[in-house]
């Protein structure tokens, strides 16, 4: 292309574009949103901020974020939690979503439908529903009792915990890591086995590289609503496991408390942004990347 | 994908079929004991309709439907008009400063753990009821802001992307025929721009059914939504027509996805079911 | 200038937002002329379950009947006196009718979020047991703002089947600290009632003011945390039932209501003394509707529905309609063999105590107790250990693959170049 000819296209690209984009419907229309977001994302989140730095009379004040000290083994126990059901997602999750992938497209079909099935019934349902197979006097302690054994003592432990989220929040690990192994050229594959790779070697040099952004959004999707999660330590955690969502819920209760559920939930919502960021930054930097 | 011996095909499947099997015994539980004479979970004494019946004379039961569904319509529908008013804002904004602003703001409530917007929200609205002397704030007002707000960054990812598809010279060609930019967006863009404004609105119309946290928040006992409704009952003495309550609504999804996947409904509308909404998030984030 | 527009833009959302809140307000408004809001707790009202009275529809029906207009009760339930306050003193929330316990209506006088009732409405309230009215209503000594629902006392529930009664500890409260029964253990999940069970093990004044019995009291609940198998309310119910737990305290009445449905329960009073409480129906002073509310409160306190209730949740009913009526005596007793003695006479077999409203400083002092009790979970430096090795290893894979990618990059560059 001659230079000639760029010019007048560029000069031509501009000015349609700026006719365009300068109508007053394209000005205008984007306000509703940005009025609507500044109200009722921004300076919502700009009061969680007013509330952690003030105290009952409005003053300023750092107890609020000195107090939160108290609450680190919270924080350490929701974090372990969390993790633990995350490994534990990734361990039972990867080969699910690779088997997933190696089926018939047909039965690729059914099953992924069957898959996500759970994630569109509510949390709610499927923890209680847990809690009911579960519990001591449910269904399974029950069938364990007529068998001779020692009544079962579940509800109430950690391990109740750590399950309850890897029940709930498994589906959100295998959909992304099936997506992305589905989407692999199958060049790739053949390419390697003709390398002389054999299928574990495949897996380790071709697969699981190319799958790694489905496993960062599967931790990210499966870590961030366990360690924020309430219902789910209420439910099978009998409440003796209190999670830093349990925590923040129960400052809510209470007026005199709001100030201390905003503290805690700023340097909460504080951490997980940055390491989204962190890990959205490392993993796969092809996106813009302007946002967390 | 490729092919596999048949000892791997076996195990993949056994192991497939172990962990569906997993996932499904608490619920399939749940479901048949729904019809359990007796209000027992110990034991199945025998079949029964009876906790169905139950249900059917609880109308706090059918209030709660009825908000949820009138919630779900309300903040779906606004969050599309907003939404597909602000993915062509964005999508025609120029300065690059403001676009990433407005874009990180919108993404804010999907990062953001669910109850921090709960309670961000919650604090915003006790304090707004504070000032200006509301009483009785919270309810459905709060819960229609609340559920539009988490509603509107699906309705622009679902909007935004059909934008960029468009072949611009059509705009241009409409314009040089002598459209106004306004008409020419509402002759030839939005026509364009419809499957992603239908599934959109789908998306937010589910995620509202859905959301628990975030109400949790900022409702009033006195408007609950199913998810509350639920969670209300599951803190007293539950009674089996729960169980009935939460089949019916098992069965309610199963239907719809299997008549959205086998039918042959509108390929967006299956995008929009089949979709792993919070892989999106993901998606949106990066763009 | 700038500054200007932005300033306006903010002015212009709050604006937008105080139309939206009032009118969504005015839009309830509206509809509250004929809508009574009850806010009650948790299986407190017969409810039309397994063929039982609907007191609320029951009040609709017979509202309409009485003055030819049509209204809707908006009933809804809290499980505990300080989730009630909670919503109430948000501030953002409003009702008619609500029925809290003794100290947390002190409570609400002393804040001055009460109406006074106006008894001209509430001609039902003569039938109301002396006893519990002037001196008896000691949260209320002027009986201005509440009239008496139910009452009763806190014990002990065991499954017969998992303490057998050659158990030393049955009769006192050491059956809930008893580590036989780890992991079956049922605790109050409100900081009163859970403080309370502490105090009177130990021998401590309920209503004292003093930091240091406070403190035991929350070593002893520390002590039990381990073999607690959960913090409940009416969970309890199902779990009581279902034999999910040997040992729980709660209220008599519900212990009534689970027998129902576990012959296998049983119940004492602990002998080193328990908590007495009334509930009582009152009026909060953001109600739209008082008369409509008084309404309601006489026609709870009217002999076919009085008796519907306290046959329904089991409560001792102050009500001389009540107790005076044979088919309730005889349906109680269809209940559980010792129905009205548990509920009524068993009352001076041990000490009992009262919960007073404390003082502002000491119910600080026992939220922060109680939230050190939750959070409080002793766990090992095991759990430091794995939580760090997982950080760390996560840490160091994403590491090694942004250097692989930077590496894989720079090749893919030298090799275009």
């Amino acid at each position: 292309m001659n230079g000639n000819a760029k010019v007048r296209k560029k000069v031509l690209a501009a000015s349609s574009k700026s006719t365009i984009e300068r109508s007053w419907l394209a000005r205008i229309a984007a306000y509703p949103h940005i009025i609507w977001s500044l109200l009722f994302i921004v300076v919502p989140l700009m009061f969680v901020a007013y509330f952690a730095f003030t105290d009952m009379n409005g003053g300023f004040t750092l107890e609020n974020i000195k107090n939160l000290s108290n609450y680190g083994e919270t924080f350490v126990l929701s974090l372990f939690f969390s993790l633990i059901a995350t490994v534990i997602c990734i361990i039972i999750g990867y080969p699910l979503a690779y088997f997933l992938a190696r089926q018939s497209p047909k039965r690729q079909k059914i099953l992924v439908l069957l898959l996500m099935l759970p994630m569109w019934i509510s949390l709610l349902i499927r923890t209680y529903s847990l809690m009911a197979l579960l519990d001591n006097g449910g269904i399974i302690s029950t069938f364990l009792v007529s068998l001779g054994f020692e009544k079962l003592s579940f509800i109430g432990t950690g391990g109740a915990v750590i399950l309850g989220m890897v029940y709930d929040y498994l589906p959100y690990m295998v959909l992304p890591i099936y997506t992305t192994i589905s989407k692999i050229d199958n060049r790739y594959l053949e390419a390697a086995s003709d390398l002389g790779c054999n299928s574990l070697q495949t897996i380790k040099n071709v697969v699981f590289p190319l799958s790694v952004p489905g496993i960062i959004s599967g931790i990210t999707m499966v870590f961030v609503p366990s360690i924020s999660t309430f219902y789910i330590s209420q439910k099978l955690g009998g409440g003796s496991f209190d999670l830093i969502g349990d925590t923040i819920e129960r400052q809510f209760q209470n007026k005199m408390t709001y100030h201390t559920g905003a503290a805690i939930s700023l340097v909460m919502m504080i951490l997980i942004i940055i390491s989204i960021a962190i890990m959205n930054k490392f993993s796969d930097g092809d996106g813009g990347d302007i946002i967390v | 994908m490729f092919k596999m011996n048949k000892t791997k095909n076996v195990i993949s499947g056994a192991y497939i079929f172990i962990v569906m099997l997993l996932l499904y015994a608490p619920i399939l539980v749940l479901v048949i004991f729904s019809f359990n004479e007796s209000g027992n979970l110990g034991n199945f004494s025998g079949f029964s309709l009876k906790w169905y019946s139950e249900l059917f004379k609880d109308a706090t039961a059918f209030t709660a439907l009825k908000n949820t569904l009138i919630l779900a319509v309300e903040s779906s529908a606004l969050a599309t008009v907003i939404g597909t008013f602000a993915a062509l804002g964005i999508y025609r904004m120029q300065n690059k400063l403001v676009k990433s602003l407005v874009t990180t703001a919108t993404n804010v409530p999907m990062m953001n753990p669910d109850i921090v917007t709960g309670v961000s929200m919650m604090l915003f609205f006790v304090a707004v009821a504070g000032i200006f002397n509301f009483p009785n704030a919270l309810g459905q007002g709060t819960m229609l802001i609340a559920h539009t707000t988490f509603n509107l960054p699906y309705v622009i990812l679902s909007v935004l992307p059909r934008f960029k598809q468009m072949d611009k010279s059509l705009t241009e060609a409409a314009l040089d025929l002598g459209c106004t930019p306004s008409k020419a967006f509402f002759k030839v863009e939005l026509p364009f721009i419809v499957p992603g404004i239908v599934s959109g609105a789908m998306l937010g119309f589910t995620l509202s059914l859905d959301d628990f946290v975030i109400s949790h928040f900022v409702s009033s006992p006195d408007f609950q939504t199913l998810p509350l409704y639920i969670y209300n009952q599951t803190a007293h003495n539950v009674k089996f027509s729960m169980y009935a309550l939460c089949s019916i609504i098992i069965a309610v999804i199963l239907l719809l996805m299997l008549a959205i996947n086998f039918i042959g409904a509108r390929s967006d509308a299956k995008r929009t079911f089949g979709k792993n909404i919070k892989a999106e998030k993901r998606n949106l984030a990066k763009h | 200038m700038k500054i200007n527009r932005i300033a306006s833009v903010l002015i212009l959302a709050f604006m937008l937002a105080a139309i939206m809140l009032s009118t969504s307000a005015c839009g309830e408004n509206n509809s509250d002329e004929n809508t009574l809001y009850v806010y009650n707790w948790g299986e407190y009202i017969s409810d039309g379950s397994d063929g039982t009275l609907n007191v609320n529809q029951e009040f609709e029906k017979w509202y309409e009947k009485t003055y030819g207009k049509k209204i809707t009760v908006n009933y809804s339930t809290y499980s505990s006196n300080e989730d009630m306050y909670a919503k109430l003193s948000s501030g953002a929330v409003s009702y008619d009718v609500v029925i809290p316990s003794d100290y947390m209506i002190e409570r609400m006088i002393k804040e001055d979020m009460l109406a006074e009732l106006n008894f001209k409405n509430i001609p039902n309230a003569q039938y109301i047991d002396p006893k519990f009215t002037g001196e008896g209503a000691y949260y209320d000594p002027d009986g201005k703002f509440s009239v008496p629902y139910t009452y009763g006392m806190v014990g002990v529930i065991y499954n017969t089947k998992d303490v057998p009664s050659t158990e030393a500890s049955i009769g006192s409260w050491e059956l809930m600290w008893n580590e036989n029964y780890k992991g079956n253990i049922l605790q109050f999940n409100n900081s009163r009632d859970a403080f309370g069970t502490a105090q009177y093990y130990l021998g401590l004044d309920v209503n004292d003011n003093n930091a240091e019995s406070w403190q035991k009291a929350y070593e002893k609940l520390l002590e039990q945390k381990p073999i607690v198998q959960g913090y409940v309310m009416d969970e309890i119910f199902n779990k009581m039932s279902s034999g999910s737990a040997a040992v729980a305290s709660y209220y008599a009445g519900d212990f009534l209501t689970m027998y129902g449905d576990n012959e296998d329960l049983a119940f004492y009073y602990p002998k080193e003394g328990t908590n007495i409480f009334v509930d009582a129906m009152c009026i909060p002073k953001c109600t739209r509707n008082q008369e409509l509310a008084e309404l309601y409160i006489n026609f709870m306190l009217s002999e076919e529905i009085a008796v519907a209730n306290a046959e329904y949740i089991c409560y001792a009913s102050p009500n001389t309609l009540v107790v005076e009526n044979e088919g309730y005596l005889e349906s109680m007793a269809e209940v559980h063999p010792n129905a009205i003695d548990i509920l009524y006479n068993q009352a001076e077999s041990v000490p009992t105590q009262y919960y007073k409203n404390l003082s502002s400083e000491q119910l600080e002092r026992l939220n922060s107790l109680w939230d050190d009790l939750k959070i409080e979970s002793s766990i090992g430096t095991a759990v430091y250990v794995i939580a760090g090795v997982i950080i760390a290893v996560l840490v160091a894979a994403i590491a090694v693959g942004a250097v692989k990618k930077s590496k894989n990059k720079k090749m893919w560059e030298e090799t275009e170049n």
